[in-house]
């Protein structure tokens, strides 16, 4: 077999060279589908300025091959550039699945790539197996906004092309003893396409960052009455370390940015809990919560969907509730840590 | 300029019921309609056209009775309907979509721009947007939540990522998706509905364009579907009614005791 020949791929990403976590949980998925193909897990890293330690991060998170892939008209995500690359790697090696995350990079780039080299691809997929017998990928991802969980295969096309999720599955435990190897790839002038330039990057500001990346989330609503009163979801949040979201009508009032929205029209997120405060829960607003691990609500109508849906509820007043439960949260802190002094420096 | 503006026919979510017991959707009432986020790319195309003049052809593949959602869209100001309807594209995964309404776009429109909703909220996948721009092999622009500016042959925009706003300069002909934020979708006027019913909106099959048939619907799609569950959300929680000040006291309480066994806190 030559080398790559029937890899697990993933494709790490990084920002300005730093790589982010969806590199290690894709690596985390890729590890348990090689070891059942019996076959090598190889991780890409396409980019610039991305270091040596980097690249042996990915090695200790689970893979036996690391191609980098590095070049200054790379720094940035450009997807014509990047999607050459992938095919000339894919049409060179032969891997059998490559996953990327379900990021605004990965959906953008995987879906460019997979008609490149005429292959299936799906998305979002929260649950990856090996089908007994054929070896084929399983793709299990929500459909219809989460209402229904389809389970999908590539069986004649390669590499079997996939999107994950990101927080869908925890990194492997970093072992610095893992041995592998890295590959430097040597870029080929006709890899690279200048049709776009990137002109720049303006931060998201305030707590729009990591909607998708918190393990807590807090979001307000309709419920919330006017704009001033989000001070109450963004204490709450700061109590829990959590990121702020919001509802369409919070949005549509102009009470809070885009960014923060979380629904059917704006982000779906997994976070291990959500926190739903005078959000009724219509089914847009499902439809990006579901895969929570836990939700919890607090709501005047007990009769709001959104208790439906919700492990711990709350009928009552939320501008007397939140407040409440704010300052027990922090008494519950401040115990802790008299127990405990190292309780929370993490 | 010539803006083509892919759109989807999508089950009505809005209209959806939950069915109390299981918690899963009841699809018998779900209607059709134009996909929500599909309104989006219709705005941004219209917005160009009254600013930098042009032609918007509105371009979907489904049933026949998606003319309907295509009609809406012209009601809007959209000046021209094309509906891809066949047996033979039925059952298409996203690869195959994106080869159906890339090989009628290159066959029968010059086009400057393609502008295209961010997902079907049906499908969620967002696959057939950049699936267009490869099979023409132009640029795409994903989340694109502004335009910043626009001079005949490029076009810069701002896309909505995890870490912020990337600012892009994108050479025509090429393919744009948008996101919510970039436009609030007007609604039609009775002057826009009286014009949209009297045009006509074409309605073409496999014969019409130059298909290679080994690329079309089922056959052509390189995915299956094996399997399809219906997962139970209905999750039944603890629920605290506050009634009296002591209420507010336990309700914060076993919140807090809700957090810490779930190691939350």
């Amino acid at each position: 077999m030559e080398p790559g020949e029937n890899e697990v791929w993933t494709l790490a990403e990084q920002r300005e060279g730093k790589l982010k976590p969806i590199s290690y949980e894709l690596l985390a998925w890729g590890r348990s589908l090689a070891d059942k193909l019996n076959v090598p897990l190889a991780s890409l890293v396409i980019g610039n300025g991305i270091s040596q330690d980097a690249l042996e991060s990915l090695i200790h998170g689970g893979a036996d091959r690391v191609y980098s892939i590095q070049h200054p008209l790379l720094t940035h995500f450009i997807c014509e550039s990047y999607a050459r690359v992938l095919q000339h790697l894919i049409q060179e090696h032969h891997p059998a699945v490559l996953l990327g995350g379900a990021t605004t990079t990965g959906r953008t780039l995987l879906p460019y790539v997979a008609i490149k080299v005429h292959t299936g691809l799906t998305a979002d997929c929260t649950g990856l197996d090996i089908e007994p017998g054929t070896g084929n990928l399983l793709q299990t991802r929500p459909a219809i906004g989460g209402n229904i969980l389809a389970t999908i295969k590539t069986p004649n096309h390669r590499p079997q092309m996939a999107t994950i999720r990101p927080r869908s599955k925890q990194p492997l435990c970093p072992d610095p003893s893992r041995a592998g190897v890295i590959e430097s790839i040597i870029v080929q002038e006709e890899w690279l396409d200048n049709r776009v330039q990137f002109l720049g990057r303006d931060p998201l500001g305030e707590e729009g960052d990591g909607l998708e990346g918190s393990d807590i989330v807090v979001s307000g609503g309709k419920g919330l009455r006017k704009g001033e009163n989000f001070s109450l979801i963004r204490g709450l949040a700061q109590e829990l370390r959590a990121a702020v979201g919001a509802s369409r009508e919070a949005v549509d009032r102009g009470w809070i940015s885009y960014p923060h929205q979380v629904g059917l029209s704006g982000k779906t997120i997994a976070p291990k809990l959500y926190i739903a405060i005078g959000i009724s829960g219509s089914i847009q607003h499902l439809a990006g919560i579901k895969s929570s691990e836990q939700i919890a609500a607090v709501n005047l109508d007990p009769n709001a969907p959104i208790f439906q849906v919700a492990d711990f509820g709350i009928v009552g007043d939320l501008f007397q509730v939140v407040p409440r439960i704010r300052d027990r949260i922090r008494k519950y802190r401040l115990e802790k840590q008299k127990e405990d002094p190292a309780y929370g420096c993490t | 300029m010539h803006i083509v503006v892919p759109i989807k026919q999508v089950p009505d979510t809005a209209r959806v019921k939950l069915d109390p017991v299981t918690g899963t959707m009841i699809r018998s009432e779900a209607d059709a309609v134009m996909n929500p986020l599909d309104l989006y790319a219709v705005e941004t195309a219209l917005r160009l056209k009254e600013q930098y003049g042009g032609w918007i052809t509105v371009l979907s593949m489904g049933p026949k009775s998606a003319a309907r959602s295509i009609k809406e869209d012209l009601a809007m100001g959209c000046d021209e309907g094309i509906l891809l309807s066949d047996k033979a594209f039925a059952g298409s995964d996203t690869w195959a979509t994106s080869y159906t309404l890339s090989t009628v776009i290159r066959q029968s429109l010059s086009f400057d721009l393609i502008i295209a909703g961010e997902r079907a909220t049906d499908g969620d996948t967002g696959q057939v947007g950049p699936g267009i721009a490869a099979w023409l092999d132009i640029p795409v622009a994903t989340y694109v939540s502004r335009i910043l500016s626009f001079d005949g042959n490029r076009i810069e925009v701002a896309r909505l990522t995890e870490d912020g706003y990337e600012r892009l300069s994108v050479p025509l002909p090429s393919v744009l998706t948008v996101v919510k934020e970039i436009a609030v979708p007007r609604l039609p006027t009775l002057r826009g509905i009286l014009k949209a019913r009297s045009l006509e909106i074409a309605v073409r099959g496999k014969a019409d364009y130059p298909f290679q048939d080994e690329y079309l619907g089922l056959q052509g799609s390189p995915t299956r579907v094996v399997k399809i569950e219906t997962p139970l959300i209905s999750r039944k929680g603890a629920v605290v009614t506050i009634k009296t000040e002591e209420d507010l006291s336990q309700a914060a309480e076993e919140f807090v005791r809700f957090l810490s066994q779930k190691g939350l806190i």
